[in-house]
């Protein structure tokens, strides 16, 4: 079939997401690019596959948003000189994702600006690549120098800040590299690929079923977004579809874990500026509901409750009628605490203006998510290609245009109210009927892509199944990876301690980026 | 003012009361005598470290400082530097990229120390295991006391494990070290 305006013939893959497959050329990949582009696309991912053993040689893949729906391009490339022309000019956000791909594949972005290692620092040499094939998941290597070349801002009064891996507060590891003069900040450089375990990688030695598990653990704080995009995949893959009770049950779950860690960050946002009542108020509620969670689902961040071919929990009525009085008095207590951040003057103070991204930069570097959303970018997955259950409750978009610390504070309030809103209209109605389909093993070469508005962005997971019910490659792509780019751009001008506060507005992975 | 008086009225104390020690989460023999644990138990300066963990596990971290828990409250706090702190708490399989930097802030932090592994990833490698990119459970990069399992382990169990870090084995010598 073709699509509408870009020059390609595409293949639908099945599933409950509106998506197409194509095949083509890499010299054709930047123009495809830049025609995605002139219709407002958008790159949601970029990885590399090895698929010497299926007789070729290895494949850069590009999955874009376009209107009506996700694309997934897939790029053949050869096994003795896998090159592409690199696309980062088109989409800025490509860079670290090429660079990525280089490490992990060895297939190589040409013309890009930027070839230094990404996710490899020192634990693997620069001639072996841990996603291909031949080599082996337990190889061990002698340490190598890690010397990265961070960009020196030189000049009368500049000095640098090294911050991480180890942070000061109980944060995930990283490195920031910030250039000042004074306490203002000219340059941040960030440095990721820390928390690199391995990930992508294990999937390979593992079946469809146990995959589900690992999709959990991409990013601890998603893992309702991580295991239903890889549900999806699954599902598409195997050709099977959960029961509409299922669909459901998993609309109530990713919104729980959209509402706790909205609670969580509306703590941390006011500890940020010394307003400890709030953090102490929302902590105080984000525990009440992770033991409501535990009690209901069995697990306080719903680990493992969505499986391939449905859930692996079920709510009783008396659950469900406990449930939607917590969240009417949750979204009372809300309500009250949102009125006294919104007169407090010195909290206000901190917030506005702060760390700004504005909507025009935004909109070129592919801001995302929630940070998306605060910065004028009108992307919700939730909204732009529902599946069930929101085809039957539609999602009313949150939305800001100022992209300051303010605005992404405000988008939680927002998003907070409609998900408590969202959570009690699913449960009212909830269908009847079983929770959970056998999920048969899929043919090798079979293709399943899971795309899900997780509390902190669009989540994606592309599946090719292999042999013997095994997975041939699992791509999983984190929001992370767009916004943490715009993260070094907000914090340009404003003042040293006002970064932790910054950061934590945009509150990113680094465990899901680094994989 | 008023209205974050009055919310602070309406809220009450929810702390509730802390857990006892557990013999069972320990790896290493106490290393530390009792005149050492009689400091540490009345104020005990703990540095985390994230050696690579999916983040579950600093969500648990996070939630045992906050009002239910108050770890605090105990004299436990929680520390900006190794170099301030009596105590490692580490998550996750030790990346292998993280490992050079586990081992730096444990020679960083001034002994006389202890380190609590917290989850199933920092007691055995978890799901991760050990490759080409992790190390695997932290005992093999530093020496652990206490290991804490749990994916994540709730925030009691977090605290039961560091309050067994610094508890005297019951009926071991008052003298040892």
């Amino acid at each position: 079939m073709r699509l509408p305006e870009l020059p390609l013939d595409v293949v639908p893959v099945p599933g409950a997401l509106p998506a197409f497959h194509a095949t083509i050329a890499a010299d054709a990949l930047p123009g495809l690019c830049r025609d995605a582009l002139a219709q407002n696309a958008r790159l949601v991912a970029l990885w590399g596959s090895d698929e010497t053993t299926r007789g070729s040689g290895y494949a850069v893949h590009v999955a874009l948003a376009i209107a009506p729906g996700l694309l997934w391009v897939s790029v053949p490339l050869s096994g003795e000189r896998p090159a592409y022309p690199g696309v980062a000019d088109v989409f800025p956000c490509a860079g670290r994702m090429q660079r990525a791909a280089f490490d992990l594949l060895g297939i190589r972005a040409t013309g890009a600006a930027d070839e230094r290692p990404w996710l490899r620092h020192g634990a693997w040499p620069a001639d072996a690549h841990p996603l291909r094939k031949v080599f082996a998941a337990e190889s061990r290597f002698a340490r190598e120098d890690d010397r990265y070349a961070f960009v020196r801002v030189e000049g009368e009064g500049v000095h640098e800040i090294p911050v991480g891996p180890v942070h000061a507060g109980t944060i995930e590891p990283g490195h920031f590299r910030f250039s000042v003069v004074g306490e203002k900040l000219l340059r941040l450089e960030e440095r990721l690929g820390y928390a690199h375990k391995g990930i992508e990688k294990r999937f390979e030695a593992m079946t469809l079923e146990q995959g589900a598990k690992l999709a959990g653990r991409v990013s601890g704080d998603s893992t309702v977004a991580y295991a239903w995009a890889y549900a999806m995949a699954s599902e598409g893959a195997a050709g099977t579809e959960p029961p509409p009770r299922a669909l459901a049950l998993r609309g109530v779950l990713l919104e729980l874990e959209r509402i706790a860690n909205h609670l969580g960050d509306l703590g941390f946002l006011g500890n940020d500026v010394a307003l400890s009542f709030g953090f102490f108020q929302f902590w105080r509620m984000k525990e009440e509901l992770l033991r409501l969670q535990h009690r209901l689902f069995g697990h306080r961040y719903l680990m493992d409750a969505v499986v391939p071919g449905g859930v692996a929990c079920d709510l009783g009525a008396p659950e469900a009628a406990l449930l939607i009085e917590r969240l009417i008095a949750l979204e009372r207590e809300a309500s009250t605490l949102k009125a006294i951040y919104d007169e407090h003057a010195g909290a206000q103070d901190r917030f506005i203006m702060t760390g700004q991204v504005l909507p025009e930069l935004a909109e070129k570097m592919g801001l995302t998510g929630l940070a998306g959303r605060a910065s004028g970018i009108r992307h919700d997955v939730r909204v732009d290609h529902p599946v069930r259950p929101y085809v039957d409750f539609p999602v009313r978009m949150a939305f800001h245009v100022r992209g300051d610390v303010a605005a992404r504070l405000s988008v939680r309030f927002d998003e907070l109210f409609e998900s408590v809103r969202l959570v009690q209209a699913i449960v009212r109605d909830l269908p009847p009927g079983g929770v959970r389909v056998p999920v048969p093993v899929p043919a090798a070469g079979r293709r399943g892509v899971g795309w899900v508005e997780g509390w902190r962005g669009d989540v994606l997971v592309a599946l090719d199944a292999g042999e013997g019910g095994r997975l041939h490659r699992v791509h999983a792509h984190d929001p992370s990876w767009q916004n943490w780019p715009l993260v070094e751009r907000s914090v340009l001008g404003n003042i040293v301690p006002d970064f932790p506060l910054i950061n934590k507005s945009f509150n990113l992975s680094y465990s899901g980026h680094d994989l | 003012m008023y209205q974050m008086l009055k919310q602070v009225a309406r809220t009450g104390i929810v702390t509730e009361p802390p857990p006892e020690p557990d013999e069972a989460l320990r790896e290493l023999q106490q290393r530390l005598g009792a005149a050492v644990l009689a400091h540490f138990g009345r104020s005990l300066a703990v540095r985390h470290v994230d050696a690579g963990s999916c983040n579950g596990c600093e969500l648990e971290i996070h939630a045992a400082n906050g009002p239910h828990y108050n770890l605090e409250r105990l004299g436990i706090k929680f520390v900006a530097s190794p170099r301030h702190a009596d105590l490692l708490l580490v998550t996750g399989p030790v990346s292998r990229h993280m490992e050079v930097a586990l081992r730096r802030t444990y020679d960083a932090t001034p002994d006389p120390k202890l380190v609590v592994a917290i989850g199933d990833c920092g007691c055995t490698g978890g799901i991760f295991g050990e490759s080409y990119a992790s190390c695997g459970r932290v005992s093999n990069v530093i020496p652990v006391d206490v290991a804490v399992p749990g994916c994540p382990p709730a925030p009691l169990e977090i605290m039961r494990g560091i309050l067994t870090a610094v508890s005297r084995k019951p009926g071991s010598p008052s003298t040892a070290r």
